[in-house]
């Protein structure tokens, strides 16, 4: 349970600093009738912090399935499965279709309507492609006897990548939307929100995948290790 | 920042305020069925978490029955007997109590409390209720699946939840529990996202967060628990779905089923337990911080007082939250841990006492002179603080292993979470219900109705709960469904069991007055007016009562002082409306403590 618990030491601190800077020392009681100073009402479009919210929700999600993978991969009869290669050409498909959604994003704010056109298509192609690649990697390996039953090592590979693929697949509803209003639209700004949230999905969906490559290779055994002495 | 002059003569025009664009139902059906005003899907999940209590209270009838007169109620078999116990655990804790604070009181009290028009993000609002209501349906009709429901207990502990022994465990029962309760936390989800950025983003000009009821403080905190919790219980159902269905062997060991090996091996029950639990104490706590919001609400309202501590109240939510997120292991004990590790969390327990007591001892502080109107919300809020200590006591005893171990299978741990999690924040629903019907309605519950519900519901508890310690001391194990006559099983037990029983009949019987008066009320209640209660907070300040869609009318509320200025010397009524700008308190120091 030490990542979850890692995880949401972080999530703690970003609470502590936000709460920090709202004025939890102070004395409502006697603030009234004088001159108070209220902070500028926040220009953050609701969606931004929804969306953030949200990403701390799915970043529980993970870190408790990463959890989950720790505690099952000390016991015995574990038998850590072969990564197949199509993976790394994944990762840099799903590297692709994040570097395309953030020009997308730059292209929105210099109001460069074909380069954003260009780079929402091409964002949702290799991420069509990654998430193909994922299904490969899965056929590969049940070809080759790697069954979802046989080994938990097995069973947790389906299930990672399954739950991300999940919400790629989700964040895709949403990239498809953007996509149907970008050939709708003939100005990027009515767009921009809307690119700059798929982007920050996109990067973070990145960020778990590169986590979850770390994990099923192996490559954070050492780290979880670590982890594992300082829980014990 | 910037400088608002908050006197007289200097009051924020409100149409410095921004304003939202508001989605405008047009037929009945948008208005009142796939409505995307909050106060509509509150009073929806309202509804259909009531409606969940009463079967989950008609289940416990049938548990208390075998109980009490064990044998006599044929259809009542161990199987059954287990069912209805799971049903009722999890019901209760998750698609009621959740529901209700948050979905319910969540949904109508933060915009309403905050100044807002509405939740920040409607739609996905909409869809969380209904998403619920398939939840609820799911479950549900596991009562009508073959094989029935599971019978697993509420915390579905593997292997057992997914054997053959286990009722619902190789048929349908388990399959849709699991799958009801990811339905339930993906639609909890939409509406926590709701609920969190709502406060954070969609708050009146001047409501500061210090300037915040702690009602909305409490549901604020606990959604934000919930969304970081609910994803522990979600992992777990994945993968016991898993086991149950592909054959995988997350949780299942090395097992014989009916004299024949399974073909699994090596999975951790362990790892359930953790992932369960780490959802699981969480979820105390976000049942426990909307109560404890909303009953600093109606103690500071019916004793005319600020609340004391406002500061204090406020740090101890947070910390009980943040605590409430290290203490998970304190549940398994007799799990076979490292004895370090349960010292550890034994620690952590204890600790949370400390901001627990902060928050008694404030309320108490509050009441301290105050002019204590014995209305019925009050009663009620009173009837918590009580119960509250009385579970929060026993809690101090099987927080630490050595007296948790001997205790952990007896029924003094029903008796401790039924008083701590199960009276303690239903007497704070009641009370809160029976507070905020005018303002829902435009009518108040009747009185009388209300005071016999009250002390029935409160005297009875206690006369169900009390002797269960009694009987938990004595050594009688909570889980069986026929105690029969051990040794150590004194003839005093089935008197004391039986009784039991029919006092949980009776209060059990007079929820149905109280569901009476909900609906009697709504037409024949005496009218309330705006505000009834003299209330400071911005929701008993609407033009209209109830609100209509977009709450406010015209303009937005403006926000000039705290919600708690009761009694303020100088004044002309015993409250000051958070809205109301001017008016100088003469001696701050000497009015709060």
């Amino acid at each position: 349970m030490a990542n979850i618990l890692l995880f949401l030491s972080i999530l703690a601190l970003i609470a502590g600093w936000w709460l920090s800077r709202q004025g939890l020392a102070s004395k409502p009681w006697l603030e009234q009738g004088t001159t108070v100073t209220l902070p500028e009402a926040s220009t953050t479009p609701p969606s931004k912090v929804g969306l953030g919210v949200f990403l701390a929700v799915a970043g529980s999600l993970f870190a408790l399935f990463i959890s989950a993978y720790a505690m099952r991969m000390q016991l015995p009869d574990w038998r850590t499965l072969p990564v197949p290669g199509i993976l790394w050409l994944n990762t840099v498909m799903l590297l692709l279709s994040s570097l395309a959604l953030h020009g997308a994003r730059n292209a929105a704010r210099r109001g460069e309507m074909p380069a954003l056109r260009i780079g929402l298509l091409a964002a949702g192609i290799s991420a069509l492609a990654f998430l193909s690649g994922q299904l490969l990697a899965w056929r590969q390996l049940t070809a080759e006897g790697y069954l979802l039953a046989s080994n938990p090592a097995n069973a947790f590979f389906y299930v990672l990548t399954g739950v991300h693929g999940l919400h790629l697949l989700g964040g895709l509803v949403a990239l498809g939307r953007t996509i149907a209003k970008a050939w709708r639209e003939t100005a990027t700004e009515p767009l921009r929100l809307s690119v700059e949230l798929c982007a920050t999905y996109w990067h973070f969906l990145f960020l778990v995948w590169l986590v979850f490559l770390s994990v099923l290779t192996g490559w954070a055994g050492e780290l979880i290790d670590i982890c594992r002495q300082v829980l014990t | 920042m910037v400088d608002v002059p908050l006197g007289p003569a200097g009051a924020v025009a409100p149409a410095d305020v921004e304003d939202v664009e508001l989605y405008h139902p047009h037929s009945w059906v948008t208005k009142y069925v796939f409505s995307q005003d909050a106060k509509v899907i509150a009073i929806q999940y309202s509804f259909v978490a009531l409606s969940v209590g009463l079967i989950a209270l008609v289940l416990s009838w049938l548990m208390r029955l075998q109980l009490g007169f064990p044998g006599v109620f044929s259809f009542i078999d161990a199987n059954a007997y287990y069912q209805f116990i799971t049903m009722h655990g999890m019901m209760m804790v998750v698609y009621v109590l959740t529901a209700l604070f948050l979905g319910g009181f969540g949904n109508y009290l933060i915009p309403l409390m905050v100044g807002a028009r509405d939740m920040v993000f409607p739609y996905v609002n909409m869809l969380s209720f209904w998403i619920y209501l398939l939840a609820v349906l799911v479950l549900v009709a596991s009562f009508f699946a073959p094989g029935g429901p599971t019978g697993a207990g509420w915390t579905l502990y593997p292997p057992q939840a997914i054997l053959s022994g286990t009722p619902g465990g190789q048929e349908w029962g388990i399959i849709l529990m699991l799958a009801s309760l990811m339905i339930f936390i993906i639609g909890f989800t939409m509406g926590g996202l709701n609920y969190v950025v709502t406060v954070l983003q969609a708050r009146a000009r001047g409501m500061t967060l210090m300037r915040m009821p702690l009602t909305v403080w409490g549901i604020f905190t606990a959604s934000f628990m919930a969304l970081l919790a609910f994803p522990a219980l979600f992992v777990g159902a994945v993968m016991m779905l898993f086991d149950r269905l592909f054959g995988t062997s997350f949780f299942m060991p090395a097992i014989v089923e009916m004299g024949q090996p399974l073909e699994r091996n090596g999975g951790s029950p362990l790892l359930f337990q953790h992932l369960f639990w780490f959802f699981g104490h969480p979820e105390v706590y976000i049942v426990a911080l909307p109560a404890f919001g909303i009953v600093s609400d109606l103690i500071s309202t019916h004793a005319r007082r600020n609340i004391f501590g406002y500061r204090m109240m406020v740090w101890a939510l947070l910390a009980i939250g943040a605590l409430s997120f290290v203490v998970w292991a304190h549940h398994m004990y007799v799990s076979g841990m490292n004895p370090y590790f349960g010292f550890f969390f034994a620690t952590t327990t204890l600790i949370i006492a400390i901001p627990t007591a902060i928050k008694v001892y404030n309320w108490i502080l509050t009441l301290w002179r105050g002019n204590i109107h014995l209305t019925v919300p009050m009663l009620f809020a009173l009837a918590f603080i009580v119960t509250f200590v009385n579970g929060g006591l026993t809690g101090l005893f099987l927080g630490n292993v050595v007296v948790d171990v001997p205790l952990s299978d007896t029924m003094f741990v029903v008796a401790h979470f039924h008083m701590v999690m199960g009276v303690a924040p239903i007497l704070v629903i009641f009370g809160a219900i029976y507070h905020w019907y005018p303002k829902v309605t435009g009518r108040m519950l009747n009185d009388t109705l209300g005071k016999l519900h009250f002390w029935v519901t409160f005297l009875g508890a206690y006369l169900i709960f009390f002797p269960m310690h009694y009987l938990g001391l004595m050594g009688i194990p909570r889980r069986y469904h026929d105690i029969a006559d051990m040794s150590f099983v004194t003839p005093s037990v089935h008197t004391l069991n039986a009784f039991i029983t029919i006092v949980a009949l009776v209060v059990g019987a007079t929820q149905l007055v109280f569901v009476f008066n909900l609906f009697w009320s709504l037409r024949h209640g005496t009218p309330s007016g705006g505000n009834p209660w003299r209330a400071t907070t911005l929701e008993w300040q609407t033009p209209e009562t109830p609100p209509p869609h977009g709450n406010w009318g015209k303009e937005l509320p403006v926000v000039y002082r705290w919600a708690y200025d009761y009694s303020v010397p100088g004044a002309d009524q015993d409250f000051l409306p958070q809205n109301q700008p001017g008016l100088t308190r003469t001696a701050p120091g000497s009015v709060h403590g």
